[in-house]
């Protein structure tokens, strides 16, 4: 059941549907009567991507063909899937190592510049004995567009793995994070940031399985729904029998900015061992009227207030990245995206 | 300055202010006082524009601009400024952010040019210093875990940037210790002056020990009942509130 496998045989009946549990909230059988021809090669130039000041080195996908790229795993290193040929489908798959004892910080970008594509990524990530790996994920889809993003994340003990995702979502789209934690003292942070506006969707799931003792995972994503759009975050974490001393924490947090705007949320905490400190809070609501007429009575007009405490809320998940550069970069978009003027 | 005229008010289909008028001319303090439920808190939430509100007759203006006309940041730009009872927390948006963005905004509003960041942190700096504030407190999301005695202080910081026409104290003894009140009221006589009017809204007398006003008025049952001389106050303090909720 997976749209790269729908791509790759052309059966529709191979799309996961509402009627799958884990894809209730996000139904592409339904949307997708008819996929559309595989994309074109493509040869022109292409645009620079969001994160070119700040990486030295990168690997660049268009139109699902790998164009560029070594295979570089440290330093701070581009990961780049562009869509350039409009209604046509797209299928990439990418698999990256992060040697023992290196450091990598991976700029991921998923570069919308066609419209109504389908698009299918998948990767494999490995984080080595003692490495870590710091993974921003930068979506910027066509509001048409149906986009699939999953990777599945292996972790040696003692690895470092940080992973910021934030998306203005697509017609339909869902980022999918998948992470075997050894427990070890591998230390996970998986965050999100969505913010959706017209009838735009954006489906954040994560599943993080803790197989031994010793391991932490913290979570915060926090998403901000207008208009008709459709926040939803689903986030497992799996305690295995045996995982003794996992410290797992879960945060999800949303605004919503209409009546007609939507955002569900899953959080599940499945836990088979003892001695085990694991906690998730969810909260659902809009701005605070308080906040916003105190703003208001100092001078801000309305619309500046809303912006400015919209921001400040998904600020908090802004300043967990740890990559200056690219923690900039990502304050900037959240900036763009509520159309706030700092 | 302010001239308010009859002004009767309600909340849902409850009537609160039945008819104040007051005027207080630029250069003075007045103080209003009255027991729990009077409307004081009304009054000053009337007067600077929270929703929920609704005005059913009668005027407010300041300067003579009709304020009940204007939005609440529109009254801001105007010059007035409601200091809080309960200052709220801002998580993620830094004091001098927030100082600076309202500053700037008011200053738009008034068609002048804003204020550049150097000559902003400068004053911030000195303001600061002057109320024994902590610089560094400012740089962190605004009132987020402060005491009741630093949000008020931190009242009347963001009052001495943004140097309104027109001042509108709600309670703000409330929740304060000694020091903390004397260090309040400094701040505040400090922007007493012949262009601004200040209204003390307060339950005790106390305050007004620290911040001396030139009248003070009774607000009982949406009516204001008695008016006088700084004497009233330590009368209040002797007798009670009884009377003139018995007369009101």
């Amino acid at each position: 059941m997976s749209l790269a496998s729908a791509l790759k045989t052309g059966d529709l009946t191979a799309l996961p549907s509402r009627r799958d549990e884990d894809w209730r909230w996000t139904d592409l059988r339904g949307l997708l009567r008819i996929l559309p021809p595989p994309a074109p090669a493509h040869d022109g130039d292409i645009p620079a991507g969001p994160f070119v000041e700040l990486t030295d080195a990168g690997t660049v996908f268009v139109n699902g063909r790998r164009v560029a790229g070594a295979d570089v795993s440290k330093g701070v290193v581009a990961l780049r899937f562009v869509a350039l040929a409009d209604k046509t489908s797209q299928a990439a798959s990418h698999a990256l190592v992060v040697k023992p004892g290196e450091t990598l910080v991976l700029l991921e970008s998923h570069e919308g510049r066609a419209g109504g594509y389908v698009s299918n990524v998948t990767l494999d990530i490995a984080v080595g004995e003692g490495a870590s790996l710091e993974r921003i994920i930068l979506v910027e889809d066509d509001a048409e567009a149906i986009n699939v993003v999953t990777a599945e994340i292996d972790l040696a003990p003692g690895a470092t793995y940080a992973q910021t995702v934030l998306t203005s979502g697509a017609r339909r789209q869902r980022i999918e994070t998948r992470v075997n934690h050894p427990g070890a003292h591998a230390q996970v942070r998986l965050d999100g940031v969505y913010i959706l506006g017209g009838q735009r969707h954006a489906d954040q799931t994560t599943v993080v399985t803790h197989a031994g003792v010793d391991g932490v995972t913290s979570q915060l994503t926090k998403g901000v729904a207008a208009d008709q759009a459709r926040g939803v975050f689903q986030g497992r974490i799996v305690v295995a029998q045996g995982a003794d001393q996992t410290d797992a924490r879960m945060g999800h947090h949303a605004l919503i900015l209409s009546d007609k705007a939507e955002v569900d949320a899953k959080p599940e905490l499945l836990i088979f061992a003892d001695d085990v400190s694991c906690a998730h809070g969810n909260t659902i609501g809009a701005l605070d009227d308080e906040a916003i007429f105190y703003a208001r009575q100092r001078g801000i007009p309305e619309a500046e207030a809303k912006a400015m405490l919209t921001v400040a809320f998904v600020g908090e998940v802004v300043e967990r990245i740890e990559h200056e550069g690219a923690r900039a970069i990502a304050a900037a978009w959240v900036a763009r995206k509520l159309g706030s003027p700092t | 300055m302010l001239k308010i005229q009859n002004l009767h008010a309600r909340v849902e289909d409850k009537p609160i202010l039945k008819g104040v008028t007051l005027d207080v001319p630029a250069g003075e303090v007045h103080a209003i006082m009255g027991p729990n439920g009077a409307g004081k808190s009304t009054l000053s939430y009337v007067l600077s524009g929270r929703g929920g509100y609704e005005v059913t007759e009668g005027s407010a203006s300041l300067n003579g601009d009709d304020l009940l006309a204007l939005e609440p940041n529109e009254r801001a730009a105007k010059g007035l400024f409601l200091s809080f009872q309960y200052p709220l927390e801002i998580p993620g948006v830094p004091a001098l952010t927030f100082i600076r963005t309202a500053l700037n905004a008011q200053r738009r509003a008034r068609g002048e040019d804003e204020v550049a960041a150097p000559a902003f942190l400068k004053l911030a700096k000195e303001k600061a210093a002057a109320l024994k504030i902590d610089f560094e407190m400012l740089k962190r999301g605004l009132n987020v875990g402060f005491s009741g005695g630093e949000k008020k202080r931190m009242e009347i910081f963001q009052m001495s940037m943004l140097s309104p026409k027109f001042l509108i104290l709600d309670e703000t003894d409330s929740g304060l210790d000694i020091d903390a009140l004397k260090i309040v009221s400094e701040g505040v006589n400090a922007l007493r002056s012949p262009e601004r009017g200040m209204l003390v809204i307060t339950h005790y007398q106390r305050l007004l020990d620290y911040i001396k006003p030139d009248k003070v008025h009774v607000l009982a049952a949406g009516r204001i009942v008695a008016s006088g001389g700084p004497e009233l106050a330590l009368q209040l303090e002797a007798e009670g509130y009884d009377k003139y909720v018995a007369a009101a």
